[in-house]
This record gives structure tokens, sequence and C-alpha cells, in this order.
């Protein structure tokens, strides 16, 4: 309990964390969107009684016709999304990430995929972005999501990227799966940075550096911040961000880590069977055994907390990115 | 462009009954040989897809994917001999396609694949169907067409929590160009229905449906219940049907265990010849 002495609080409905001297933007989703249907009116929106902590009611609020909150019923929410979408619409639809994976994945599976419907689904609170324990951390959901087949998987870094991924989806036949940003968002990539699906992007170099760093979601950026950091102390480190968990980039990924000497993988999610398994999956096939560092959450369940303690507690913080990359464990 | 059904045309009752006998007729030919099957399910089915297909749904068959046609969604994928029979009758596809049901290859799986001309979803995981009926209402509503959605679902598939979320959503969207047609024969796959689901149209009825219950081996009655539910007033319509698995072949009707019929390959043409007798 000391830590509850010293301070810090459970955050309400996955509200993300002012970091301080990082600019942010507030909703890129439901404005992004909002937007969008002005340009695309076969888009619909949904959500199963999540659209204020989804951030999809900028939509509504522009779109009152085109916009359906299903109540709490992730099935149905997936299955009218579907039908939706079988029907001409393209769906984007919201709840927290929980609820989409654990609770509605044979419909996702089924309904969805498997017919390679329009469906678009912004999963809120992935991963430990959030205070409210195991029920709502959606810490096993790349792993639930990869073991569907013709599902794209997105889990994008800062507000830059995820407004382009907003956008890109209404695109990208079939049924997407995004780890939704909400509330004040972070901009951390360059306005030149363009997402592309299905393609990695190095956003941080090195001349030099030995240790690459491949990331995904905001651990990308907290890569890069943890890259500049080490280089005030004459330590370098390349920075891969992996936007789109699948289809996977398998040759871009071992292009960059063939580039280095050890290799730190960092993701907001268990180590086993998201970004950190894909990796090993993809250099073991093409030959390269390196030294690898892990940095994500055990196979556990986790404690309620502030963000700051849980990524400190279960280090995925800044300075267990520093360790790995300075010192090499 | 085929007509709107509205206003309706005068049923035959004579030509659909002769319809029905059509595909018993035809799921018969596709079970024959292969040992076991949903034949009795399809068999109770005839009945209702012969007045879905020849005299309530708008359809193109030449053109699957006309946007607005009415939409047959079957939520039990395991009755897709019926389904197959029904198409082909209606001419989706050719009849000598039907004697590859179940087999290697085939684009007439054992389970509904959404590939298939006039298979609206991916069937087999129960408790999907209704759900997204309600998503095509919905959206054929908010699109201004006049084409509706008829949803087959079983007793059984009552079970399924995700049938009551989609019956809850029907009645709060509006969803008064969707038809549900709940097939409830009392079987499962275990041997009869366990749960208790009865009264199912009482239950509807309180989630906001406009329901009624019918003899789904009356085609009269049938036909009754879908021109009584043709009225856009808001509520989504209900059609219990009371059926009977393997209806018309007295063998198969008087199985217990009617789920997954196992037939030997000599029993095939006495059934056929039940099925003539009873329909003599």
């Amino acid at each position: 309990m000391a830590e509850a002495v010293q301070g810090g609080r459970t955050r309400g409905m996955g509200e993300i964390v002012d970091v301080e001297g990082k600019v942010t933007e507030l909703a890129p989703f439901g404005n992004t969107l909002a937007e969008l249907g002005r340009e695309r009116p076969e888009i619909v929106g949904l959500t199963a009684d999540m659209g204020r902590y989804s951030d999809i009611l900028p939509f509504r609020d522009a779109h009152p016709t085109r916009f359906f909150n299903v109540g709490m019923a992730e099935q149905d929410l997936i299955m009218i999304a579907a039908g939706m979408a079988k029907a001409g619409k393209i769906a984007y639809c919201t709840t927290y990430s929980v609820f989409i994976t654990r609770r509605a994945y044979d419909f996702v599976a089924i309904a969805c995929a498997h017919s390679m419907a329009n469906v678009k689904i912004f999963a809120g609170m992935p991963g430990l972005v959030n205070g409210y324990g195991a029920t709502h951390q959606a810490t096993e959901d790349l792993n639930m999501m990869r073991g569907i087949a013709d599902l794209t998987i997105i889990d994008p870094c800062d507000a830059t990227e995820f407004k382009q991924v907003v956008r890109a989806v209404a695109d990208i036949p079939g049924t997407v799966y995004v780890r939704n940003m909400r509330g004040k968002v972070p901009v951390e990539l360059p306005d030149t940075y363009r997402f592309v699906p299905g393609k990695a992007q190095v956003l941080h170099e090195r001349p030099g550096a030995r240790v690459g760093v491949i990331a995904t979601g905001y651990m990308s950026a907290r890569a890069v911040d943890a890259a500049r950091a080490a280089e005030r102390s004459g330590h370098g480190a390349g920075v891969l961000h992996v936007g789109t968990i699948k289809p996977f980039d398998t040759a871009g990924v071992v292009e960059f880590a063939s580039r280095f000497d050890r290799l730190v993988v960092a993701e907001n999610h268990k180590t086993t069977g998201g970004l950190t398994s894909l990796v090993v999956e993809a250099l073991y096939d093409a030959g390269i055994v390196k030294p690898l560092i892990k940095i994500g959450l055990a196979d556990s369940f986790f404690e309620c907390g502030s963000q700051e303690y849980l990524e400190g507690k279960y280090e995925v913080d800044l300075p267990r990115f520093l360790r790995a990359i300075v010192e090499g464990r | 462009m085929p007509p709107l059904n509205h206003p309706p045309a005068r049923a035959d009752i004579a030509a659909l009954k002769a319809r029905a006998l059509n595909l018993r007729r035809l799921m018969l030919n596709m079970a024959a040989g292969k040992g076991e099957g949903y034949i009795a399910q399809g068999l109770g089915m005839a009945d209702c897809l012969a007045a879905l297909y020849f005299h309530e749904l708008r359809y193109d068959s030449a053109n699957p994917d006309w946007p607005d046609r009415d939409r047959f969604v079957l939520s039990t994928g395991h009755y897709s001999i019926a389904m197959y029979a029904a198409l082909a009758e209606a001419g989706y596809f050719p009849k000598d396609e039907l004697p590859s049901y179940g087999l290697n290859g085939s684009r007439l799986p054992m389970s509904t694949f959404d590939d298939t001309p006039g298979v609206e979803m991916v069937g087999g995981s129960l408790g999907h169907g209704l759900g997204q009926a309600v998503g095509m209402s919905m959206t054929l509503k908010m699109d201004g067409r006049d084409a509706r959605v008829f949803c087959e679902f079983s007793d059984g598939e009552l079970q399924e929590g995700s049938t009551w979320e989609a019956a809850m959503g029907a009645a709060t969207f509006n969803c008064d160009n969707l038809v549900a047609l709940i097939d409830c024969n009392g079987i499962q796959a275990d041997g009869p229905v366990t749960v208790r689901i009865e009264p199912v149209a009482d239950k509807f009825t309180a989630f906001g449906w406009e329901t009624v219950e019918v003899n789904g081996n009356d085609i009269e009655a049938l036909i009754a219940a879908l021109e009584g539910a043709r009225e856009r007033n808001g509520r989504p319509k209900c059609i219990v049907m009371r059926t009977t698995p393997g209806f018309s072949i007295p063998t198969i009707m008087a199985r217990e265990r009617a789920h997954f019929v196992r037939i030997a390959n000599d029993e095939w043409d006495a059934l056929k010849q039940e099925l003539e007798t009873a329909n003599g």
C-alpha cells in the first residue's frame, strides 16, 4: 500500500494521461470520423454504450441519423455492424477492447472477418492504459485478434498517425481492428509522417547505433524518447514502429533487425502472442538470432492504479527502456 | 426487375404445396447415399421456404446482389440442405449441382458459406442471424429502400444470449421491415430442447414485436402470417412456426432423435416412396 500513500489515483474510463512537455490533441478519433463522414455518406457509427468513452460523440453530433447506440450488447454491436456492412455501409464501431475481444470474438471472426465485412472496430483502452484492473485491461487482445484470418490489426503510435488511420481504414477491404486512442492523445510524430497500411516505419535513426528497438502503439513513441535520452550518454538506438500488426511487415522487421547487434521489442500488451511473438517468429524464420530484450507485460492479471504507477510497477516505463538500450538488460 | 411485393399477388396455395413437395424431393436426392445429415429440419422447413421463395420474397436469382432484394437470412446454417433446395428451385444455380451437397470442394457445404449464390451469411455458429438481420433492416430503412429482411432461426437458438440482444435491438430500432421466422421444432443436438424457452411468442411480444403463432407445416397459415407481417407500423414482426422434424415422411417423423439423422443406403428409396404417398 506504500505506493497508494505516496499518491497517484485510479483514473476514469481510459483517460490518457497528460504527459508533461507533450503536445496533445483532444478526441482525434471522433473529430476525424465526423469529417470523414461528410465525405463518405456510407459511413455509419455504432457503439455499445461507450460513445462518450470512445470519443465517437463528435460523429454522432455531426451525423445523428447515422449513429446508433445498441446498448450494453457487444455481440449485437458486432452483428448489427456486420449486417449494415453487408447492406452497403462502412460500419465504425466502438466499445472497450476487452468487450470486443473476450465477449464478441466469435462474431468478429465469423460475422465480420470471414465475410470480409466492412466493419472497422475501434477498441478502447487497449493494454495497460486504464485503472480498472483486469476486467478492463486488454492485455491479450493482439494475441486473440491475430488468430483471426482476414482481419487487419492496427496499433497506432500517436494522434498524428491515429487520425490518418481513422481515414485509411475506410479503404482497407474487410474488417479492421484498431486500438483506439481517446481523450488527450499525445502528438509525437512529425506532420510529415504518413501511415501506410501493412508497413513498419523507422521513426528514429542514429548512425552507428548497435541497438534496434521494434515497438508498436504508444510504446514506439516511448522508444523514441528513450533513444534520444540514451544519446545524451553516448548510446544510440534505432526505432522501428510496427503500426500494422496484421498483416505483419515481416520483410521490414527482418531488414531492420539485421542492421543491429542487439534488439529490444516493446508493446503495451503481454509479451506472449503479440508483437514480441511475431518478431521472434519472423527473425527465426529468417535465420536471425540476436540478443533480444522483451519490454511488455507478463502473463498475469494486473492491478488497478494510476497509469504512472502501473507502468512503473510492471516495467514498461521510460527507465525500463533506458536500461534495455543502455545497459542491455 | 422483379415485381414489388406490394400489393401482393394472390397466393396460389396448390402451386405452393407443389413447390414444397418439390423441395422435399430435392432434399432427399441431395441426402440420398450420404448416410446422414440434417434432413429432418430441412423437411420441416420446406413449407416455409416454399411460401417465402415462391410467394413472399422479392429477388432476382440472376442478380443475387441486387441491392433492392429482400434478404433471407438463414441463421441455422446446418439447415443448408433446405436452403440449397430452395435456391436451386428459385434459379440461383442449376439443380444438377445439388448432389454435390456436402462433398469435398462443393460450393454447397454442409453448413452455409456466403459465397454460395443467394446465401446472405456464414452460418453454423448459432445466434448470429437475427443481429445481422437487424443491421440489414436498419440499413435498408436508413437508405429508404422498400426491401425487407426475413430471418429464420430456431427454438434452440433462443438459448444463445445474442439472439435476445438482437431481439431487443430490433424493437428499439423500429425494424418494421424485419420478419423473424422462428422454427420451433423442439429438437437440439442432444435431443429435445433442453432449456425452458416457452412461451416463445409471449416473450417476443413482451420484447416489442408483433407476434403470431402458426403451424409451420400449413402453407395457408404461413401465407396468412406472412401477409399479416407486411404492415410498416414501427414494430418488427415475429412468426412462431411450430414445425415437425421430418414432416411428410413418417419414418423420420417417428425418430426420437432427429437432429442429425443417420439413414442406411438401402432406406432412401423407401423414404422417397413415403414422401410421394404422403402427398398423393
